[in-house]
């Protein structure tokens, strides 16, 4: 709580008012990533609170109990969650410099991505062939917005995941490609981490609650 | 205190009024108590916040003065940037005042919260026992206001009358965007909002004529949705009534649905005569034959959905596109002469043990009103849909068809 | 039949009918903004401006030059926020006794919309985005912002978004359902047109623009600083930058998530803020509050710094209360997110949560009052000198409490039901808004002009500026707070009273008078471009100034320090004048920097395709140019050569030419 004062000097010792040296500030990549995470973070909060408040909207309608099919979104978990383990892996073998061990694991983490949108579109379609579309109530709207922007983000995780690893077999390891792969991972494990808040809000308290 | 208070702002605002004196604030004079406490209200806060704004702007200029760079003569201490004590006293001088104004304003909000019944007439006169307040049902409509009267079965359209030192209750809503409903002389605003209610309690002390309107933007004809309030004596507000019924129209579904219709600068228009249950089916959004009302939605949503096989109730829950298309054509075809809504013709999929019919009447009010009225005071966007359980549970008097309406397979899926 | 096909196939649902040409007002307007146009353009091939234009600025990731286009951006929309203030005012003061005035309820509903959502978003916005870029990493002793790259990015995507709302000027038309688009009036029953989707596609670019620069912005803050530079040695303009951005970054993805449900219930039919099937439009209410309120305090905070670096300059004195500021500023930030109901009280909240919400409003006001407070105690013992920058604030500081002190009557619920929605609530925030932030902006830029371009503005027409631009709002706000006690309601087009006419015409004089302040700006940055060989600032710290931007040259180099300073106190370089600091004049070395690139712009424009085509049905369109961005966006990231070193020969020619500048001088 005190207040800024002069930085005691010593009278007639010369301050140092500029460095003679190169100043590398450090690196603000993670910080600034992490900052966009908690932004997007932000988005899922929203729509979660949406789906708080209009998820028993149902409008005379199905409600989660009579839609929901717990096995399937128990694979599509068990998918993001492996891809994730795998991307773990990605980062070790990058650790160890070993480029095609760490491409192998960045291509199985990709086809995991891959499952989980594949079962989440099946998932869609069956529900809109069903007649319960993102029209048919709030609550519907609120799932599918939710769970759709979960959805696009993993997408958008997999076109940016083919991208690196497009650069990481032209370019290797090199440290702008290991900052991004950080980058991605953080975004990956974000992922995963709103998917647990989705599947046990929404699937879970939706069937069992 | 507070009178205190209320004189020293009138001693203080007299400069400032008198030079506003060829102006009618209506908001600085009502008519009505509730306005009238309001008004005392911005009084009191405006007074104790110049407690500090004045010697802010006159320190500001004397200080700006003073410390002019021509001014030799002033103390110029560059260094000095702190003082303790200074510190505590510019952080406490508003912390004070800022505890004073809280606790008028945690006491005034709850005295004067719109869904609390008025306790007083004046600040001298308490309610005499043998009042009966009037009851009045507000609908903001595009771009006209419709007021029931349910104790005398009349209905009015943009022109509304009260009698002097008589409470008014007033049940508010609204048929397609939100509105505000606000009378300056009577009593402050409140929101008037499709599919939901909201409430007022206000009284009026003086006759008179007043203008009302509505406070929040609605649209193209938002600027002539206005209307007349009448503060008249008891003899005069029994004439008006007589006169409304003599010289109105009936108001069943059919009038009403026209009347809906946007319009701008509608005339007064009186109604002798109004359907049954007609406020409740325009708060619920099933004026319109063939819609399913929004309580009777809640209450399914309530007890679980209406299950899958409910594609049905999507046509019938869709209020909002009634204007677009056509208007009206495909909607009539669908009416019957009679006028009477064939609400039993479709009942909900998932609410098939459900008496329609036995609802549509007058035993089901007060069910559909304890429900609005729940939400209606939790309005803060966090308690829609059907989400009271308590509500249905609460009305043990009406709800006999509830429990039994539940259909069988919605039993089945709510285990 | 088939054509009809065809047509919306290509054009969506784009006819010729969209197109404004049986509109005198805008006609004349499009004639005007196509002259002008063509005026630039020619202008530009003729003196073979093109290349340097391309090269220096529009692909430019120097935070300094972004700085400067944020500025004029701003300056752009707001003679286009502040002609629809004008339409306004004029229509209200002669839309009397069965008038219908100049703007049918048609026009004159789109007109109050634009004017908001431009003097929000597209003007106040990008001038303080513009004033923090452009001074806070030269306050901090950096180079530049953390991501040049993304800066640039983010000032076009703001642009893009300005573009989008000019296009609804001449195609088609913008959304007439006040500036936050409430539901159920902004859904896709009541609001079937195009306007409102210019609105949402408006904002959605530009959000993204001020997202990705309030990141920008917190990463630069923390990381970038000089050695030296502790958190309580911030100047107070980086304390509340850093403040800013952290509520932009907090909030404007709850705006971005809300006007996406909007926008899915328009496009896609679902039913979020519908009054049906299960829709609720309080929940919207609730969401754009809960960015909106921080927003206030995003655009105000950057002008309590301006203010407080001005007031510790132009009084020759530290600031008083360094501390108590920046704390002042931390709680502030933090209260801004519980307060949002106060926006609508008049929803039918229960007396608790009304009441909890109005305290916490005033509480707000002590944080703030203690910084009125320091402002004043910086005064006294001081030495003022009246330049321009000082005029503002002190028109500020008295202006401000007036605005303050409604604000808070305001939070008083029970009143807030007589005066919420009124002309009342109108002077209120405008109040604030033009006393706090324009005249901060305005601050702002004749404090830091010297600095950006190497010359002062001209005095006198600074002077006029401000008389005109002070008394133009006492004339024009006063009416208002008094119409409002009369029980005058917002955005009404017409009026029946006739007793209210008076006021309003007292208005539209004070609207006026703001006009002549405007344009009094205006001519002071185009005479002193005329007389800035004789205006001209030499040593870079034309004011006597205290924070380091002050101790580099004016314009700085791109490097901005040719050696990273020291700091050993918040008042840096009035601590290195006044300890005998002596500028380096050997020992340069080549310096890293980011290059420039044209992917920003590139983005910007296929985004403005990509809402154009959405807007309009233009589905095609559509895809293509969000299938573009996609693509480009990626190709970016394959381009691993983005930065160089500045020669150390260069460097040692700039610092020499400042070392000769400086000698002359002495």
């Amino acid at each position: 709580m005190s207040a800024p004062t002069h930085n005691p000097v010593a009278e007639g010792e010369k301050p140092v008012f500029y460095m003679t040296e190169d100043h590398h500030p450090e690196n603000s990549t993670g910080l600034g990533f992490w900052l966009y995470l908690m932004s997007d973070c932000l988005i899922f909060a929203i729509l979660f609170a949406t789906y708080a408040v209009l998820g028993r909207s149902y409008a005379a309608g199905p409600s989660p109990a009579d839609l929901f099919d717990l096995k399937l979104v128990a694979i599509n978990t068990s998918m993001l969650l492996l891809s994730s383990i795998t991307y773990g892996f990605a980062m070790l073998q990058m650790e160890r410099n070993a480029k095609t061990e760490t491409l192998f694991w960045l291509g199985i983490t990709g086809i995991f991505g891959a499952i989980f949108i594949g079962l989440e579109i099946y998932e869609f379609v069956h529900l809109i062939h069903e007649g319960a579309g993102p029209g048919r109530s709030a609550f519907l709207s609120a799932f599918f917005v939710l769970v759709g922007t979960h959805g696009l983000h993993v997408t958008f995780g997999i076109i940016w995941l083919i991208t690196l690893m497009a650069q990481v077999s032209m370019k290797g390891l090199i440290p702008e490609n290991r900052r991004r792969l950080m980058c991605l991972s953080m975004f990956w494990h974000f992922l995963d981490v709103v998917w647990i808040g989705v599947f046990s809000i929404v699937y879970l308290i939706g069937v069992l609650g | 205190m507070a009178n205190l208070y209320r004189h020293a702002c009138r001693i203080l605002m007299l400069p400032l009024l008198a030079g506003l004196a060829g102006c009618n604030m209506v908001v600085m004079s009502p008519s009505g108590d509730i306005a009238a406490q309001q008004r005392d209200l911005i009084l009191v806060s405006t007074f104790l916040m110049l407690l500090i704004i004045i010697p802010v702007i006159v320190l500001t200029l004397y200080f700006a003065w003073h410390y002019r760079r021509a001014n030799t003569q002033a103390v110029y201490d560059p260094e000095w940037h702190h003082s303790t004590r200074l510190e505590v006293v510019i952080w406490s001088a508003p912390l004070a005042i800022i505890i004073a104004l809280g606790a008028v304003t945690w006491i005034s909000t709850h005295k004067l919260d719109p869904y609390r019944p008025i306790d007083r007439l004046d600040a001298e006169r308490a309610i005499p026992a043998d009042v009966k307040p009037l009851t009045v049902e507000v609908v903001a409509l595009d771009w006209k206001w419709l007021f029931f009267y349910p104790d005398y079965g009349i209905a009015t359209v943009n022109e509304l009358a009260a009698p002097v030192d008589v409470p008014i209750n007033f049940k508010i809503t609204a048929s397609s965007v939100m509105n505000s409903f606000y009378i300056p002389a009577l009593a402050g605003q409140i929101y008037a909002m499709p599919g939901m209610q909201t409430r007022l309690h206000a009284v009026i002390n003086a006759p008179g004529e007043f203008e009302g309107f509505s406070a929040n933007y609605s649209g193209a004809g938002f600027s002539h949705m206005r209307f007349r309030f009448h503060g008249l004596d008891q003899a005069g507000f029994d004439g008006w009534v007589s006169k409304v019924k003599q010289q109105g129209t009936m108001l069943n579904r059919d009038a009403y649905l026209k009347l809906e219709k946007p319009s701008e600068r509608e005339p007064v228009r009186y109604y002798g005569g109004v359907e049954n249950g007609l406020y409740e089916a325009v708060l619920n959004m099933c004026a319109q034959p063939g819609k399913m009302c929004m309580n009777e939605m809640m209450h399914v949503d309530m007890m679980g959905g209406g299950g899958e096989e409910s594609e049905a109730n999507r046509e019938r829950l869709q209020y909002d596109n009634r204007h677009a298309g056509t208007g009206d054509g495909t909607n009539s075809a669908t009416f019957p002469a009679t006028g009477q809504p064939a609400r039993g013709q479709g009942a909900p999929e998932g609410t098939t043990g459900q008496d329609a019919e036995g609802q549509s009447g007058s035993g089901a009010q007060p069910m559909q009103h304890d429900m609005l009225n729940m939400n209606g005071h939790d309005m803060d966007g966090h308690q829609m849909g059907g989400e009271n359980p308590q509500a249905p549970a609460s009305d043990s008097g009406s709800s006999t068809p509830d429990k039994g309406s539940i259909a069988p397979e919605q039993l089945n899926n709510s285990k | 039949m088939f054509n009809q096909d065809i047509s919306s196939l290509v054009f969506g649902r784009l006819t010729l009918e969209a197109f404004p040409y049986h509109e005198p007002i805008l006609v004349l307007t499009f004639i005007g903004v196509v002259l002008g146009g063509l005026a630039v353009v020619g202008a530009l091939t003729y003196f073979k401006l093109w290349g340097y234009l391309w090269k220096e600025w529009l692909t430019s990731v120097d935070h300094k030059k972004i700085g400067i286009m944020y500025v004029i951006l701003a300056l752009i929309m707001l003679l286009r926020g502040f002609a629809d203030a004008l339409m306004m005012r004029t229509q209200q003061a002669i839309a009397f006794n069965g008038n219908e005035g100049f703007l049918p309820p048609h026009h004159y509903d789109q007109v109050f919309t634009a004017h908001g959502v431009i003097m929000i978003f597209f003007m106040a916005m990008p001038f303080v985005t513009g004033l923090m870029n452009f001074v806070v990493p030269l306050q901090i002793g950096a180079r530049d912002v953390s991501f040049p790259f993304l800066n640039n990015f983010s000032f076009w995507m703001t642009a893009a978004g300005a573009a989008i709302i000019m296009i609804s000027l001449f195609v088609g038309e913008f959304a007439r359902t006040g500036w936050l688009a409430y539901p159920p009036l902004s859904g896709a029953d009541y609001s079937p047109g195009v306007g409102v989707d210019y609105y949402i596609w408006g904002l959605q670019v530009a959000g993204v623009g001020t997202t990705l620069s309030g990141i920008n912005l917190i990463a630069t803050i923390v990381k970038m600083r000089a050695p030296g530079m502790t958190m309580m040695k911030m100047p107070i303009f980086t304390w509340t930058s850093l403040c800013t951005n952290v509520l932009i970054v907090a909030s404007f993805p709850i705006l971005t998530a809300t006007l996406a449900l909007l926008s899915l219930d328009r496009y896609v039919g679902t039913h979020f803020f519908t009054n049906d099937l299960g829709g609720n439009p309080m929940m919207y209410v609730n969401l754009i509050w809960i960015w909106g309120h921080p927003e206030v305090y995003i655009l105000i905070l950057p002008a309590f710094g301006i203010f407080s670096e001005i007031v510790a300059t132009f009084c020759g004195k530290r600031l008083f209360g360094y501390a108590s500021m920046v704390y002042a500023t931390v709680v502030i930030t933090i209260l801004s997110y519980l307060v949002w109901l106060h926006h609508f009280f008049t929803m039918g909240s229960g007396a608790s949560v009304n009441a909890f919400f109005g305290i916490t409003t005033m509480i707000i006001s002590i944080p703030t009052g203690a910084k009125i407070f320091n402002w004043l105690f910086t005064m006294y013992r001081g030495r003022i000198r009246f330049e321009v920058p000082m005029l503002w604030t002190l028109g500020f500081m008295v202006t401000f409490v007036i605005g303050g002190m409604t604000g808070v009557l305001l939070a008083v619920p029970p009143a807030d039901f007589v005066l919420h929605n009124s002309l009342f609530l109108i002077a209120h925030f405008h109040n604030v808004i033009i006393g706090g932030v324009v005249f901060g902006v305005m601050a702002g830029v004749t404090y830091w002009f010297p600095k950006a371009f190497g010359y002062k503005l001209n005095d006198f027409w600074g002077k006029m500026s401000f008389w005109f631009w002070l008394v133009g709002f006492y004339f024009a706000f006063m009416p208002l707070y008094v119409l409002g006690l009369m029980g005058v309601t917002r955005r009404l087009s017409q009026f029946e009273d006739p007793s209210l006419q008076i006021w309003f015409i007292i208005a539209a004089f004070g609207a006026f008078l703001i006009a002549l302040g405007i344009a009094s700006f205006i001519i002071s940055l185009v005479v002193s471009f005329l007389q800035r060989e004789k205006l001209r600032d030499v040593t870079g710290d034309p004011w006597n100034g205290r924070t380091l931007e002050w101790s580099t040259s004016s314009p700085p180099p791109d490097y901005n320090f040719a050696f990273t300073p020291v700091i050993h106190d918040h008042d840096s370089w009035y601590d290195m004048k006044s300890r005998g600091y002596a500028r380096p004049l050997e020992g340069f070395k080549p310096i890293h920097m980011p290059r420039n690139t044209g992917t920003g712009i590139i983005l910007s424009g296929l985004s403005v395709a990509f809402a154009f085509g959405v807007i309009w049905y233009i589905w095609w369109l559509a895809i293509v140019a969000f299938v573009g961005i996609i693509a480009v966006s990626i190709g970016h990231t394959f381009n691993y050569n983005r930065d160089f070193y500045i020669p150390a020969e260069d460097v040692v020619a700039t610092e020499g030419e400042r070392t000769r500048q400086l000698s002359g001088q002495a």
